[in-house]
């Protein structure tokens, strides 16, 4: 096979890996701010609850919560889901598992604003929802961002994961392209792929960093 | 909110070393709400009222049994040893803490009440209008450091307050012009000096408008020199009739600038009267032996 449509194949895969990727930090980056903010809840419950939350999914591996999601919903209820729901629960076990780790980056962060902060708020008359967003999350999101990025980095590569539910991302297809030619020149390719992935990603992170580098506490 | 009727210049805008010099002087756009409207003091011209006031914290009491008020147009000036309960004072009165007894009031709004030896506070919308009245300005500023020292300035007007935008800008500025930091309006914190954070800190509070400034020691995380330029803002708003508390370690800046003084020790008011009474000829021993310390 030439060299050109082993590319096209993989880079079809890709397609798939970058979906997964982008559907991923949309659900989960908003959902850990929901974590974080249960987990640091005073009704004790619903702390309890996140704690729990967090402790399963970062306590499993990924790959068998993928493998629930995929099958549970049949082995426990016996729904008949669609062929459509292999991506959506590829998506719901990448969201969760993610949302898990990002919550508990974004408590590191809003617990090391200084208390000052919220009184000064506080005395000006903000709301609590207004002191999050206008005060603290700016300030919490530049003090995340090393530990964000190297989760960030990690979902790219985890992303492969989804080969387990028969998704055609990028590593299923190099996989496949491996076993039919009997070689290792499409992994060698997906690695370059991911890689070159991760240093679009990295570039990405250094501009925000330099973006928010304009203060400093 | 009341135009700017302003009697002065600040001694920053004017650059006098005074600010005494600089009352009277030519106008600018100080658009300083000062509070001598009746309206939000009680019938007593009382404008903050703490009456039998008590805190602890744990097993420590750190405020036993305070009563003070404070008139529309007064300075007062809290001093005392550290420890002695004036910080708690202070963020009692701002609602940063809550009491465990005794009664506070804003004016005509009552925000607590004794019931019975347990102070029982007003529901949010109390609170809400409470703090509506009064500003405070911390001892290290605790400006938001992501934001510049305009948009410190106009966040809460125009997101709390929901104010006109146009119209708080262009009381900012005015108030930037005020503190004498022209010019350094879209530098943000880190880029400002102390004495230049603590005074965007200050405009920050007057832009809300409030009708009492609280100040815990504002010049204690500030050199001597810093110390200076951020007194000479408080004694230009002295000079203009701004109500206000304000706890202190300058002994002389509290002596020239503050109408009555309040020395407290121990979680009591010990004394308190006319300031140079208090500072120059104290009653009480240990008012006397804290001010020796001061070369009083």
């Amino acid at each position: 096979m030439e060299f050109s449509s082993m590319m096209s194949i993989l880079i079809s895969g890709f397609g798939m890996t970058l979906q997964i990727f982008v559907i991923t930090l949309v659900g989960a980056l908003p959902l850990g701010v929901v974590v974080a903010l249960c987990r640091m809840s005073k009704f004790k419950p619903l702390a309890l609850l996140a704690r729990f939350y967090i402790s399963v999914l970062r306590g499993t591996p990924l790959m068998l919560q993928l493998m629930f999601w995929m099958f549970g919903p049949y082995y426990l209820f016996g729904a008949q889901l669609g062929a459509d729901w292999k991506f959506m629960a590829c998506s719901i076990g990448f969201i969760l598992n993610y949302s898990a780790y990002f919550g508990e980056i974004y408590r590191s962060g809003i617990q090391s604003i200084p208390r000052g902060q919220y009184e000064a708020a506080a005395v000006l008359g903000y709301t609590n929802t207004q002191t999050f967003f206008r005060i603290i999350l700016p300030q919490v999101i530049k003090r995340i961002l090393p530990a964000m990025g190297n989760e960030i980095i990690a979902l790219v590569k985890d992303t492969s994961l989804a080969f387990v539910l028969g998704i055609m991302e990028m590593f299923t297809e190099a996989k496949a392209l491996a076993a039919k030619l009997v070689s290792v020149v499409p992994y060698v390719m997906a690695a370059l792929l991911y890689w070159c992935f991760t240093l679009c990603v990295e570039f990405c992170l250094n501009k925000l960093e330099k973006k928010l580098d304009y203060y400093h506490d | 909110m009341t135009n700017a009727s302003s009697t002065t210049d600040t001694a920053m805008a004017a650059g006098a070393e005074g600010a005494a010099q600089a009352a009277g002087a030519a106008s600018t756009e100080f658009d300083l709400h000062v509070a001598n409207a009746s309206d939000v003091a009680d019938e007593e011209g009382v404008l903050v009222r703490l009456d039998h006031a008590k805190k602890s914290f744990g097993k420590t009491e750190v405020l036993k049994d305070i009563s003070l008020s404070v008139h529309t147009g007064e300075v007062v000036g809290i001093i005392g040893p550290s420890g002695g309960g004036k910080s708690t004072l202070l963020r009692c009165m701002t609602l940063l803490e809550t009491l465990d007894s005794g009664t506070l009031a804003y004016g005509n709004l009552t925000v607590a009440k004794d019931r019975n030896g347990k102070s029982e506070y007003g529901n949010k919308d109390v609170l809400r209008k409470a703090k509506a009245r009064f500003g405070l300005v911390f001892q290290n500023f605790n400006l938001f450091p992501h934001m510049t020292a305009f948009q410190n300035i106009c966040d809460a007007p125009i997101n709390v307050q929901r104010r006109d935008k146009a119209q708080v800008e262009k009381q900012a500025r005015a108030l930037i012009k005020g503190i004498g930091l022209e010019g350094k309006e879209d530098l943000v914190p880190c880029q400002l000096s102390g004495g230049q954070q603590q005074r965007v800190a200050i405009a920050r509070a007057l832009c809300m408008n409030p009708d009492v400034l609280f100040f815990d020691e504002p010049t204690s995380a500030l050199d001597p020199e810093l110390t200076r330029e951020v007194l000479r803002v408080i004694r230009a708003l002295a000079d203009q009739h701004m109500t206000m508390v304000i706890v202190t370690h300058e002994m002389s800046f509290a002596r020239d600038v503050a109408d009555k003084i309040i020395f407290m020790d121990g979680g009591v008011i010990v004394e308190q009267g006319p300031s140079e009474q208090v500072i120059n000829n104290p009653q009480h021993e240990r008012t006397r032996a804290f001010l020796t310390q001061y070369g009083n």
